[in-house]
Protein backbone atom coordinates (compact mmCIF):
# COMPACT_ATOMS: atom_id res chain seq x y z
CA UNK A 1 0.00 0.00 0.00
CA UNK A 2 1.61 3.26 -1.00
CA UNK A 3 -0.73 5.67 0.19
CA UNK A 4 -3.94 5.40 2.21
CA UNK A 5 -6.62 7.39 3.92
CA UNK A 6 -8.36 6.72 6.87
CA UNK A 7 -11.00 8.69 8.14
CA UNK A 8 -9.79 11.69 6.47
CA UNK A 9 -11.70 15.34 7.02
CA UNK A 10 -10.86 18.64 6.39
CA UNK A 11 -12.13 22.19 7.00
CA UNK A 12 -11.06 25.84 6.84
CA UNK A 13 -13.26 26.67 9.67
CA UNK A 14 -13.60 24.82 12.80
CA UNK A 15 -16.53 22.39 12.58
CA UNK A 16 -17.21 23.23 9.14
CA UNK A 17 -16.19 19.99 7.45
CA UNK A 18 -15.76 20.09 3.71
CA UNK A 19 -15.48 16.11 3.47
CA UNK A 20 -15.36 13.33 6.21
CA UNK A 21 -15.02 9.97 6.30
CA UNK A 22 -12.60 10.06 3.53
CA UNK A 23 -10.99 5.71 3.23
CA UNK A 24 -8.90 4.48 -0.04
CA UNK A 25 -5.88 2.99 -0.66
CA UNK A 26 -3.90 3.32 -3.63
CA UNK A 27 -1.21 1.14 -5.01
CA UNK A 28 1.55 1.36 -7.52
CA UNK A 29 0.07 0.85 -11.08
CA UNK A 30 -3.11 2.06 -10.23
CA UNK A 31 -5.35 4.90 -10.85
CA UNK A 32 -7.67 6.69 -8.76
CA UNK A 33 -9.96 8.93 -10.20
CA UNK A 34 -11.66 12.10 -8.05
CA UNK A 35 -14.33 13.82 -9.05
CA UNK A 36 -16.67 16.43 -7.67
CA UNK A 37 -18.50 19.56 -7.91
CA UNK A 38 -16.89 22.67 -7.88
CA UNK A 39 -15.73 23.91 -4.44
CA UNK A 40 -16.46 20.37 -2.83
CA UNK A 41 -13.04 19.80 -1.77
CA UNK A 42 -11.37 18.31 -4.63
CA UNK A 43 -8.37 20.35 -4.71
CA UNK A 44 -8.53 20.56 -0.82
CA UNK A 45 -8.00 16.83 -0.57
CA UNK A 46 -5.15 16.60 -3.60
CA UNK A 47 -3.47 19.55 -1.20
CA UNK A 48 -3.70 17.43 1.79
CA UNK A 49 -2.35 14.09 -0.01
CA UNK A 50 0.61 16.05 -1.26
CA UNK A 51 1.25 17.60 2.28
CA UNK A 52 0.57 20.78 1.98
CA UNK A 53 -2.88 21.13 4.07
CA UNK A 54 -2.97 19.51 7.31
CA UNK A 55 -5.96 17.21 7.52
CA UNK A 56 -8.26 18.36 10.49
CA UNK A 57 -9.16 14.53 11.25
CA UNK A 58 -8.04 11.25 10.29
CA UNK A 59 -4.64 10.38 8.74
CA UNK A 60 -2.86 9.41 5.71
CA UNK A 61 -0.65 6.77 6.05
CA UNK A 62 2.70 7.16 3.23
CA UNK A 63 3.49 3.31 2.56
CA UNK A 64 2.37 2.65 6.16
CA UNK A 65 3.72 5.79 8.24
CA UNK A 66 1.48 8.87 8.95
CA UNK A 67 2.36 11.43 6.13
CA UNK A 68 3.07 14.48 9.00
CA UNK A 69 5.87 12.38 10.59
CA UNK A 70 7.77 12.31 7.49
CA UNK A 71 10.65 14.78 6.17
CA UNK A 72 9.67 16.99 3.33
CA UNK A 73 12.00 15.25 1.71
CA UNK A 74 10.69 11.55 2.11
CA UNK A 75 7.59 12.68 1.03
CA UNK A 76 8.93 14.41 -2.21
CA UNK A 77 10.97 10.93 -2.93
CA UNK A 78 7.77 8.88 -2.89
CA UNK A 79 4.86 11.93 -4.05
CA UNK A 80 5.00 13.39 -7.66
CA UNK A 81 2.96 16.28 -7.71
CA UNK A 82 1.58 18.08 -11.06
CA UNK A 83 -0.13 21.40 -9.90
CA UNK A 84 -2.79 22.73 -12.18
CA UNK A 85 -1.45 24.50 -15.10
CA UNK A 86 -0.40 28.33 -14.99
CA UNK A 87 2.50 30.59 -15.78
CA UNK A 88 5.76 30.81 -13.65
CA UNK A 89 7.28 34.17 -13.38
CA UNK A 90 10.85 33.10 -14.89
CA UNK A 91 11.09 31.66 -18.68
CA UNK A 92 13.47 28.16 -17.25
CA UNK A 93 14.41 26.00 -20.33
CA UNK A 94 12.44 22.91 -20.15
CA UNK A 95 15.51 21.01 -19.20
CA UNK A 96 16.49 23.23 -16.08
CA UNK A 97 12.85 23.09 -15.61
CA UNK A 98 12.35 19.17 -15.07
CA UNK A 99 15.51 18.55 -13.22
CA UNK A 100 14.39 20.50 -10.57
CA UNK A 101 12.28 17.43 -9.79
CA UNK A 102 15.86 16.06 -8.41
CA UNK A 103 15.48 18.27 -5.51
CA UNK A 104 14.22 15.75 -3.14
CA UNK A 105 17.99 13.40 -3.53
CA UNK A 106 20.10 16.50 -3.60
CA UNK A 107 21.71 17.76 -0.90
CA UNK A 108 21.16 21.16 0.23
CA UNK A 109 24.19 22.63 -1.63
CA UNK A 110 24.48 20.24 -4.24
CA UNK A 111 23.28 21.13 -8.47
CA UNK A 112 21.93 18.46 -10.53
CA UNK A 113 25.02 16.96 -12.02
CA UNK A 114 25.42 15.10 -15.91
CA UNK A 115 23.42 12.01 -14.48
CA UNK A 116 20.36 13.98 -13.75
CA UNK A 117 20.22 15.70 -17.00
CA UNK A 118 20.59 12.21 -18.58
CA UNK A 119 17.69 11.01 -16.85
CA UNK A 120 15.67 14.27 -17.96
CA UNK A 121 16.85 13.82 -21.10
CA UNK A 122 15.92 10.12 -21.35
CA UNK A 123 12.57 10.88 -19.96
CA UNK A 124 11.96 13.73 -21.98
CA UNK A 125 12.78 10.97 -25.00
CA UNK A 126 10.03 8.75 -23.75
CA UNK A 127 8.04 11.49 -23.30
CA UNK A 128 8.23 12.30 -27.23
CA UNK A 129 9.02 16.04 -26.03
CA UNK A 130 12.48 16.05 -26.66
CA UNK A 131 12.52 18.34 -29.03
CA UNK A 132 10.99 20.86 -26.08
CA UNK A 133 14.13 20.38 -24.19
CA UNK A 134 15.90 23.65 -24.86
CA UNK A 135 12.53 25.69 -25.21
CA UNK A 136 11.36 28.26 -22.48
CA UNK A 137 8.73 27.13 -20.40
CA UNK A 138 6.74 29.90 -20.60
CA UNK A 139 6.71 29.89 -23.75
CA UNK A 140 4.86 26.25 -24.17
CA UNK A 141 1.35 25.31 -24.93
CA UNK A 142 -0.23 24.41 -22.42
CA UNK A 143 -0.46 20.81 -23.13
CA UNK A 144 3.46 21.18 -23.42
CA UNK A 145 3.65 22.75 -20.41
CA UNK A 146 1.60 19.98 -18.53
CA UNK A 147 3.54 17.45 -19.96
CA UNK A 148 6.64 19.05 -19.25
CA UNK A 149 5.65 19.19 -15.64
CA UNK A 150 4.51 15.16 -15.83
CA UNK A 151 7.90 14.69 -16.80
CA UNK A 152 9.24 16.78 -13.45
CA UNK A 153 7.49 14.62 -11.25
CA UNK A 154 8.61 11.52 -13.47
CA UNK A 155 11.91 12.79 -12.74
CA UNK A 156 11.59 12.65 -9.35
CA UNK A 157 11.05 9.16 -9.59
CA UNK A 158 8.32 8.42 -7.31
CA UNK A 159 5.63 6.09 -6.62
CA UNK A 160 2.87 8.26 -6.49
CA UNK A 161 1.79 10.96 -8.96
CA UNK A 162 -0.98 13.34 -8.26
CA UNK A 163 -2.24 15.40 -10.79
CA UNK A 164 -4.97 18.12 -10.01
CA UNK A 165 -7.00 18.30 -13.28
CA UNK A 166 -4.66 17.68 -15.91
CA UNK A 167 -6.70 18.23 -18.68
CA UNK A 168 -8.07 21.71 -17.51
CA UNK A 169 -7.41 24.81 -20.36
CA UNK A 170 -6.39 22.01 -22.51
CA UNK A 171 -7.81 21.86 -26.17
CA UNK A 172 -10.77 18.62 -26.63
CA UNK A 173 -7.52 16.39 -28.74
CA UNK A 174 -5.57 17.03 -25.74
CA UNK A 175 -7.83 16.63 -23.18
CA UNK A 176 -8.02 13.12 -24.68
CA UNK A 177 -4.22 12.32 -25.15
CA UNK A 178 -3.28 13.40 -21.62
CA UNK A 179 -6.37 10.67 -20.15
CA UNK A 180 -4.21 8.27 -22.47
CA UNK A 181 -0.93 9.43 -21.82
CA UNK A 182 -2.05 9.18 -17.74
CA UNK A 183 -3.22 5.86 -18.42
CA UNK A 184 0.40 4.62 -19.76
CA UNK A 185 2.08 6.57 -16.72
CA UNK A 186 -0.17 3.78 -14.52
CA UNK A 187 0.82 0.78 -17.28
CA UNK A 188 4.42 1.94 -16.08
CA UNK A 189 4.00 1.31 -12.61
CA UNK A 190 3.03 4.89 -11.13
CA UNK A 191 0.50 5.13 -8.77
CA UNK A 192 -1.90 7.91 -10.14
CA UNK A 193 -4.31 9.90 -8.44
CA UNK A 194 -6.38 12.56 -10.40
CA UNK A 195 -9.39 14.77 -9.84
CA UNK A 196 -11.79 15.64 -12.99
CA UNK A 197 -14.97 17.51 -13.71
CA UNK A 198 -15.12 14.84 -16.73
CA UNK A 199 -17.04 11.59 -15.75
CA UNK A 200 -16.26 10.33 -19.58
CA UNK A 201 -12.29 10.74 -18.91
CA UNK A 202 -12.91 8.63 -15.45
CA UNK A 203 -15.03 5.98 -18.15
CA UNK A 204 -11.66 5.88 -19.93
CA UNK A 205 -9.25 6.09 -17.39
CA UNK A 206 -11.04 3.06 -15.97
CA UNK A 207 -9.54 2.72 -12.61
CA UNK A 208 -11.06 2.86 -9.47
CA UNK A 209 -13.06 6.15 -8.50
CA UNK A 210 -14.21 8.17 -5.40
CA UNK A 211 -17.06 10.90 -5.65
CA UNK A 212 -16.76 13.77 -3.38
CA UNK A 213 -20.44 14.84 -3.24
CA UNK A 214 -21.77 18.55 -1.74
CA UNK A 215 -23.21 17.47 1.37
CA UNK A 216 -19.32 16.08 2.23
CA UNK A 217 -19.78 12.30 1.80
CA UNK A 218 -17.53 10.31 -0.24
CA UNK A 219 -18.02 6.80 -2.11
CA UNK A 220 -15.38 5.18 -2.81
CA UNK A 221 -15.36 1.97 -5.50
CA UNK A 222 -15.11 0.42 -8.94
CA UNK A 223 -15.92 2.42 -12.15
CA UNK A 224 -19.08 0.55 -12.67
CA UNK A 225 -19.91 0.21 -8.77
CA UNK A 226 -19.83 4.46 -8.51
CA UNK A 227 -20.17 6.08 -11.76
CA UNK A 228 -24.32 5.63 -12.42
CA UNK A 229 -25.94 8.13 -13.91
CA UNK A 230 -28.05 8.01 -10.53
CA UNK A 231 -24.72 8.87 -8.34
CA UNK A 232 -23.81 11.20 -11.44
CA UNK A 233 -27.05 12.87 -11.09
CA UNK A 234 -27.28 13.63 -7.65
CA UNK A 235 -23.40 14.99 -7.85
CA UNK A 236 -24.25 17.30 -10.85
CA UNK A 237 -27.42 18.21 -10.63
CA UNK A 238 -27.96 17.29 -13.88
CA UNK A 239 -29.74 14.58 -16.16
CA UNK A 240 -27.03 12.49 -16.97
CA UNK A 241 -27.02 8.93 -19.14
CA UNK A 242 -24.79 6.66 -19.36
CA UNK A 243 -25.13 4.47 -22.84
CA UNK A 244 -23.25 2.11 -24.36
CA UNK A 245 -21.78 3.15 -27.82
CA UNK A 246 -21.14 -0.32 -30.36
CA UNK A 247 -18.98 1.37 -32.11
CA UNK A 248 -16.62 2.37 -29.14
CA UNK A 249 -17.23 -0.94 -27.27
CA UNK A 250 -17.59 1.00 -24.35
CA UNK A 251 -19.97 2.93 -22.29
CA UNK A 252 -19.95 6.77 -22.53
CA UNK A 253 -20.97 9.35 -20.22
CA UNK A 254 -23.69 11.97 -21.92
CA UNK A 255 -25.47 15.26 -20.19
CA UNK A 256 -28.90 14.70 -21.17
CA UNK A 257 -30.78 17.80 -20.62
CA UNK A 258 -32.78 18.69 -23.89
CA UNK A 259 -32.17 22.20 -25.71
CA UNK B 1 25.93 19.47 -29.25
CA UNK B 2 23.84 22.61 -28.62
CA UNK B 3 24.42 21.88 -24.65
CA UNK B 4 27.81 22.43 -24.77
CA UNK B 5 27.31 25.77 -26.59
CA UNK B 6 25.40 27.18 -24.08
CA UNK B 7 27.38 26.27 -21.61
CA UNK B 8 30.76 27.44 -22.93
CA UNK B 9 28.60 30.72 -24.08
CA UNK B 10 27.37 31.56 -20.14
CA UNK B 11 31.13 30.85 -19.24
CA UNK B 12 32.66 32.86 -21.79
CA UNK B 13 30.10 35.80 -21.00
CA UNK B 14 31.50 35.76 -17.34
CA UNK B 15 35.03 35.79 -17.85
CA UNK B 16 34.65 38.22 -20.36
CA UNK B 17 32.66 40.21 -17.81
CA UNK B 18 35.44 39.53 -14.61
CA UNK B 19 37.92 40.66 -17.85
CA UNK B 20 36.57 43.83 -18.38
CA UNK B 21 36.08 44.55 -14.55
CA UNK B 22 39.68 44.36 -13.97
CA UNK B 23 40.66 46.09 -16.80
CA UNK B 24 37.93 49.28 -16.13
CA UNK B 25 39.15 48.86 -12.07
CA UNK B 26 42.57 49.89 -13.67
CA UNK B 27 41.34 52.39 -15.51
CA UNK B 28 39.64 53.76 -12.93
CA UNK B 29 42.38 53.82 -10.26
CA UNK B 30 44.68 56.33 -12.67
CA UNK B 31 41.90 58.77 -13.50
CA UNK B 32 41.04 61.63 -11.31
CA UNK B 33 42.38 64.74 -11.32
CA UNK B 34 46.06 63.31 -10.40
CA UNK B 35 45.92 61.26 -13.69
CA UNK B 36 48.36 58.14 -13.88
CA UNK B 37 48.94 56.16 -16.46
CA UNK B 38 47.48 52.11 -16.57
CA UNK B 39 50.60 50.86 -16.67
CA UNK B 40 51.81 52.69 -13.63
CA UNK B 41 49.29 51.91 -11.82
CA UNK B 42 49.21 48.01 -12.71
CA UNK B 43 53.60 48.75 -11.52
CA UNK B 44 52.27 50.32 -8.29
CA UNK B 45 50.01 47.65 -7.57
CA UNK B 46 52.20 45.10 -8.51
CA UNK B 47 54.99 46.34 -6.35
CA UNK B 48 53.12 45.33 -3.39
CA UNK B 49 53.53 41.93 -3.95
CA UNK B 50 56.53 41.58 -6.03
CA UNK B 51 59.55 44.18 -5.46
CA UNK B 52 60.74 46.21 -8.37
CA UNK B 53 62.29 49.38 -9.14
CA UNK B 54 60.36 52.81 -8.55
CA UNK B 55 59.69 55.11 -11.51
CA UNK B 56 56.66 56.50 -10.82
CA UNK B 57 55.73 59.57 -8.43
CA UNK B 58 55.78 58.53 -4.37
CA UNK B 59 52.67 60.87 -4.59
CA UNK B 60 51.30 58.91 -7.08
CA UNK B 61 51.36 56.00 -4.81
CA UNK B 62 49.43 57.76 -1.74
CA UNK B 63 47.01 59.26 -3.98
CA UNK B 64 46.39 55.04 -4.91
CA UNK B 65 46.72 53.68 -1.69
CA UNK B 66 44.91 56.31 0.90
CA UNK B 67 41.90 57.54 -1.75
CA UNK B 68 41.45 55.57 -4.76
CA UNK B 69 42.30 51.68 -4.24
CA UNK B 70 39.44 51.94 -0.78
CA UNK B 71 36.61 54.17 -3.16
CA UNK B 72 37.19 51.94 -5.69
CA UNK B 73 36.53 48.69 -3.91
CA UNK B 74 33.93 49.89 -1.92
CA UNK B 75 32.21 50.80 -5.18
CA UNK B 76 32.59 47.08 -6.50
CA UNK B 77 31.68 45.33 -2.92
CA UNK B 78 28.58 47.43 -2.45
CA UNK B 79 27.52 47.42 -6.99
CA UNK B 80 28.14 43.73 -6.42
CA UNK B 81 26.08 43.57 -3.31
CA UNK B 82 23.08 45.46 -4.43
CA UNK B 83 22.85 43.25 -7.68
CA UNK B 84 23.33 40.23 -5.43
CA UNK B 85 20.63 40.96 -3.02
CA UNK B 86 18.25 42.24 -6.26
CA UNK B 87 18.41 38.76 -7.80
CA UNK B 88 18.05 36.50 -4.86
CA UNK B 89 14.86 38.88 -3.80
CA UNK B 90 13.53 38.93 -7.60
CA UNK B 91 14.16 35.00 -7.48
CA UNK B 92 12.79 33.71 -4.24
CA UNK B 93 9.61 36.53 -4.20
CA UNK B 94 9.06 35.28 -7.82
CA UNK B 95 8.56 38.70 -8.84
CA UNK B 96 11.28 40.50 -11.47
CA UNK B 97 9.93 43.97 -10.37
CA UNK B 98 10.67 43.82 -6.54
CA UNK B 99 13.95 45.82 -5.64
CA UNK B 100 15.79 44.45 -2.40
CA UNK B 101 14.51 47.54 -0.48
CA UNK B 102 11.14 45.61 -0.72
CA UNK B 103 10.91 44.28 2.95
CA UNK B 104 11.83 48.04 4.12
CA UNK B 105 15.62 47.72 4.75
CA UNK B 106 16.75 50.86 2.78
CA UNK B 107 13.84 53.14 4.24
CA UNK B 108 14.79 51.51 7.93
CA UNK B 109 18.20 52.14 7.29
CA UNK B 110 17.70 55.86 6.52
CA UNK B 111 16.14 56.40 9.31
CA UNK B 112 18.64 54.63 11.32
CA UNK B 113 21.22 57.17 9.38
CA UNK B 114 19.15 60.11 10.09
CA UNK B 115 18.63 59.53 13.81
CA UNK B 116 22.44 59.10 14.20
CA UNK B 117 22.88 62.30 12.32
CA UNK B 118 20.36 64.16 14.43
CA UNK B 119 22.37 62.79 17.55
CA UNK B 120 25.14 64.25 16.72
CA UNK B 121 26.93 60.92 16.18
CA UNK B 122 30.18 60.61 13.89
CA UNK B 123 30.37 58.58 10.61
CA UNK B 124 31.17 55.40 12.85
CA UNK B 125 27.70 55.67 14.57
CA UNK B 126 25.84 56.78 11.26
CA UNK B 127 26.43 53.60 9.65
CA UNK B 128 26.21 51.27 12.82
CA UNK B 129 22.95 52.96 12.68
CA UNK B 130 21.59 52.13 9.43
CA UNK B 131 22.58 48.89 9.86
CA UNK B 132 20.74 47.89 12.70
CA UNK B 133 17.97 50.29 11.24
CA UNK B 134 17.61 48.51 8.08
CA UNK B 135 17.85 45.02 9.87
CA UNK B 136 15.15 46.10 12.14
CA UNK B 137 13.20 46.87 9.20
CA UNK B 138 13.41 43.52 8.05
CA UNK B 139 12.86 41.87 11.29
CA UNK B 140 9.52 44.05 11.76
CA UNK B 141 8.50 43.37 8.37
CA UNK B 142 9.02 39.52 8.86
CA UNK B 143 7.66 39.16 11.88
CA UNK B 144 4.32 40.28 11.05
CA UNK B 145 3.31 37.52 9.22
CA UNK B 146 4.03 35.37 12.69
CA UNK B 147 1.80 37.80 14.26
CA UNK B 148 -1.24 37.38 11.90
CA UNK B 149 -0.23 33.57 11.67
CA UNK B 150 -0.35 33.56 7.62
CA UNK B 151 2.75 32.84 5.82
CA UNK B 152 2.04 33.57 2.35
CA UNK B 153 4.45 35.81 0.24
CA UNK B 154 1.79 38.20 -0.33
CA UNK B 155 1.52 38.44 3.38
CA UNK B 156 5.05 39.41 3.41
CA UNK B 157 5.24 41.75 0.82
CA UNK B 158 2.22 44.14 2.45
CA UNK B 159 3.94 43.76 5.65
CA UNK B 160 7.24 45.06 3.49
CA UNK B 161 4.54 48.05 2.10
CA UNK B 162 3.26 48.50 5.86
CA UNK B 163 6.71 48.40 7.28
CA UNK B 164 8.45 51.02 4.57
CA UNK B 165 4.95 53.62 5.16
CA UNK B 166 6.08 53.53 8.41
CA UNK B 167 9.37 54.37 7.85
CA UNK B 168 9.18 56.50 5.49
CA UNK B 169 6.94 58.72 7.59
CA UNK B 170 9.70 59.05 10.78
CA UNK B 171 12.14 60.23 7.87
CA UNK B 172 9.44 62.73 6.98
CA UNK B 173 9.15 63.75 10.62
CA UNK B 174 13.32 63.49 11.40
CA UNK B 175 13.87 66.06 8.32
CA UNK B 176 11.20 68.21 9.31
CA UNK B 177 12.94 68.24 12.95
CA UNK B 178 16.58 68.76 11.20
CA UNK B 179 18.60 71.70 11.13
CA UNK B 180 18.00 72.73 7.45
CA UNK B 181 21.63 73.88 6.78
CA UNK B 182 23.91 71.20 8.29
CA UNK B 183 21.63 67.89 9.74
CA UNK B 184 19.06 68.25 6.86
CA UNK B 185 21.83 68.49 4.14
CA UNK B 186 23.93 65.76 5.23
CA UNK B 187 20.52 63.42 5.41
CA UNK B 188 19.44 64.38 2.02
CA UNK B 189 23.07 63.69 0.95
CA UNK B 190 23.40 60.40 2.70
CA UNK B 191 19.71 59.63 0.89
CA UNK B 192 20.80 60.22 -2.61
CA UNK B 193 23.89 58.06 -1.86
CA UNK B 194 27.86 58.73 -2.24
CA UNK B 195 31.26 56.85 -2.06
CA UNK B 196 33.05 60.27 -1.60
CA UNK B 197 33.67 59.40 1.72
CA UNK B 198 34.69 55.51 1.49
CA UNK B 199 37.96 54.75 3.48
CA UNK B 200 39.80 51.71 4.14
CA UNK B 201 37.96 50.79 7.11
CA UNK B 202 34.65 50.10 5.45
CA UNK B 203 36.72 48.08 3.12
CA UNK B 204 38.01 45.98 5.62
CA UNK B 205 34.83 45.87 8.00
CA UNK B 206 32.10 45.33 6.03
CA UNK B 207 33.66 43.99 3.37
CA UNK B 208 33.81 40.57 4.80
CA UNK B 209 30.30 40.92 5.67
CA UNK B 210 29.12 41.50 1.76
CA UNK B 211 31.64 38.31 1.10
CA UNK B 212 30.21 36.00 3.42
CA UNK B 213 26.63 36.64 2.73
CA UNK B 214 27.43 36.41 -1.38
CA UNK B 215 29.24 33.31 -0.63
CA UNK B 216 26.14 31.89 0.92
CA UNK B 217 23.65 32.83 -1.45
CA UNK B 218 25.65 31.90 -4.81
CA UNK B 219 26.30 27.98 -2.57
CA UNK B 220 22.27 28.49 -2.84
CA UNK B 221 21.99 29.45 -5.89
CA UNK B 222 20.47 26.64 -7.46
CA UNK B 223 17.72 26.61 -4.61
CA UNK B 224 16.57 29.74 -5.58
CA UNK B 225 15.48 28.28 -9.12
CA UNK B 226 13.37 26.06 -6.66
CA UNK B 227 11.80 28.97 -4.67
CA UNK B 228 10.92 30.75 -7.82
CA UNK B 229 8.18 28.22 -8.78
CA UNK B 230 6.02 28.80 -5.18
CA UNK B 231 5.36 27.83 -2.35
CA UNK B 232 3.99 24.55 -3.02
CA UNK B 233 5.74 23.33 -5.67
CA UNK B 234 9.06 23.70 -3.87
CA UNK B 235 7.11 22.14 -1.11
CA UNK B 236 6.34 19.23 -2.93
CA UNK B 237 10.02 19.19 -4.74
CA UNK B 238 10.97 18.34 -0.73
CA UNK B 239 12.30 22.18 0.11
CA UNK B 240 11.51 23.59 3.62
CA UNK B 241 10.61 26.68 2.54
CA UNK B 242 10.84 28.77 5.31
CA UNK B 243 14.18 27.96 5.71
CA UNK B 244 15.16 28.54 2.35
CA UNK B 245 13.88 31.49 2.05
CA UNK B 246 14.89 32.86 5.34
CA UNK B 247 18.42 31.87 4.90
CA UNK B 248 18.29 33.82 1.48
CA UNK B 249 16.25 36.52 2.75
CA UNK B 250 18.83 37.21 5.39
CA UNK B 251 21.78 36.72 3.72
CA UNK B 252 20.03 39.23 1.08
CA UNK B 253 19.15 42.20 3.68
CA UNK B 254 22.58 41.81 5.21
CA UNK B 255 24.13 42.47 2.08
CA UNK B 256 21.54 45.63 1.30
CA UNK B 257 22.17 46.70 4.48
CA UNK B 258 25.74 46.35 4.22
CA UNK B 259 26.38 48.56 1.47
CA UNK B 260 23.79 51.14 2.34
CA UNK B 261 26.14 51.08 5.45
CA UNK B 262 29.16 52.41 3.03
CA UNK B 263 27.58 54.41 0.47
CA UNK B 264 23.82 55.07 1.84
CA UNK B 265 21.34 54.53 -0.32
CA UNK B 266 21.85 53.73 -4.08
CA UNK B 267 18.73 52.99 -6.32
CA UNK B 268 17.98 51.16 -9.27
CA UNK B 269 21.29 49.10 -9.36
CA UNK B 270 19.26 46.20 -7.18
CA UNK B 271 16.31 46.34 -9.87
CA UNK B 272 18.18 47.05 -12.99
CA UNK B 273 21.03 45.05 -12.85
CA UNK B 274 19.29 41.00 -12.83
CA UNK B 275 17.03 41.52 -15.49
CA UNK B 276 20.45 43.03 -18.13
CA UNK B 277 22.03 39.71 -16.30
CA UNK B 278 18.47 37.78 -17.70
CA UNK B 279 19.42 38.92 -21.07
CA UNK B 280 22.81 38.01 -21.33
CA UNK B 281 22.47 34.21 -19.61
CA UNK B 282 18.74 34.07 -19.28
CA UNK B 283 16.70 33.21 -15.87
CA UNK B 284 18.61 30.16 -14.79
CA UNK B 285 19.83 31.41 -11.11
CA UNK B 286 23.28 29.50 -11.27
CA UNK B 287 24.11 31.56 -14.48
CA UNK B 288 22.35 34.72 -13.37
CA UNK B 289 23.99 34.98 -9.94
CA UNK B 290 27.24 35.23 -10.48
CA UNK B 291 26.85 37.23 -13.95
CA UNK B 292 24.77 39.80 -11.61
CA UNK B 293 27.17 39.81 -9.35
CA UNK B 294 29.83 40.80 -11.38
CA UNK B 295 27.66 43.33 -13.97
CA UNK B 296 26.51 45.09 -10.71
CA UNK B 297 30.19 45.65 -9.38
CA UNK B 298 31.26 46.74 -12.76
CA UNK B 299 27.83 49.16 -13.30
CA UNK B 300 28.60 51.04 -10.22
CA UNK B 301 32.41 51.15 -10.44
CA UNK B 302 31.68 53.12 -14.04
CA UNK B 303 29.05 55.32 -12.57
CA UNK B 304 31.20 56.32 -9.20
CA UNK B 305 33.79 56.80 -11.48
CA UNK B 306 31.85 59.36 -14.04
CA UNK B 307 30.42 60.67 -10.49
CA UNK B 308 33.93 62.08 -9.65
CA UNK B 309 35.38 63.35 -12.85
CA UNK B 310 32.26 64.46 -14.19
CA UNK B 311 31.99 68.03 -12.23
CA UNK B 312 34.61 69.06 -9.75
CA UNK B 313 31.51 69.01 -7.25
CA UNK B 314 30.71 65.24 -6.63
CA UNK B 315 27.65 64.12 -8.13
CA UNK B 316 25.63 61.90 -5.55
CA UNK B 317 25.17 58.50 -7.14
CA UNK B 318 21.46 57.90 -7.25
CA UNK B 319 21.09 60.59 -9.66
CA UNK B 320 23.39 59.34 -12.24
CA UNK B 321 22.06 55.52 -11.06
CA UNK B 322 18.37 56.62 -11.74
CA UNK B 323 19.42 58.81 -15.01
CA UNK B 324 21.08 55.89 -16.37
CA UNK B 325 18.66 53.16 -14.70
CA UNK B 326 15.24 54.24 -15.50
CA UNK B 327 15.74 54.69 -19.50
CA UNK B 328 17.70 51.62 -19.19
CA UNK B 329 15.23 49.58 -18.13
CA UNK B 330 12.47 51.00 -20.20
CA UNK B 331 14.85 49.81 -23.15
CA UNK B 332 15.14 46.26 -21.13
CA UNK B 333 11.03 46.19 -20.94
CA UNK B 334 10.60 47.26 -24.64
CA UNK B 335 12.93 44.90 -25.64
CA UNK B 336 11.54 41.83 -23.85
CA UNK B 337 7.78 43.16 -25.13
CA UNK B 338 7.15 42.54 -21.30
CA UNK B 339 6.56 38.65 -20.69
CA UNK B 340 5.36 39.99 -17.41
CA UNK B 341 1.67 40.38 -17.65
Amino acid sequence: MIIETKNLGFGYHKDEFLFRNVNFQVEKGEIYSILGANGAGKSSMMNCLANLLKPVEGEILLKGKELSTCSLSEVAATIGYVPQIHTPAYGYEVRDFVVMGRAPHLGLLEKPSKKDYELVDQVLEEFGIAKLAHRAYTELSGGERQQVTIARAVVQQPDIIILDEPTNHLDYGNQIRMVHFIRQLADRGYGIIITSHMPDHVLLLDGKVGMLCPDGSFQTGNTAEILTEENLRKLYGIDVHMMYVEKLKRNVCIAGERL
Amino acid sequence: MKKAGNKNHHNSILIGLLAGTVLLTIVAVGLGRYFIEPMDVIKILASKIIPMEQTWEPQAESVIFTLRLPRILSALLVGMALALSGASYQGVFKNPLVAPDMLGVSAGACVGASSAILLGMGQNGVQISAFIGGILAVGIATAIPKVIKNNSMMTLVLAGVIVSGLMNSILGLLKYLADPDTELASITHWQLGSLSASVWRDVIYIGPVILLAAAVIILLRWRINILSLGEDEAKTLGTDIRKHRGVIIVCATALTASAVCISGTIGWIGLVIPHLGRMLVGPDNRKLIPVSAVLGAMFLLIIDTVARNITSAELPLSILTGLVGAPFYFYLLFKQRMKLS
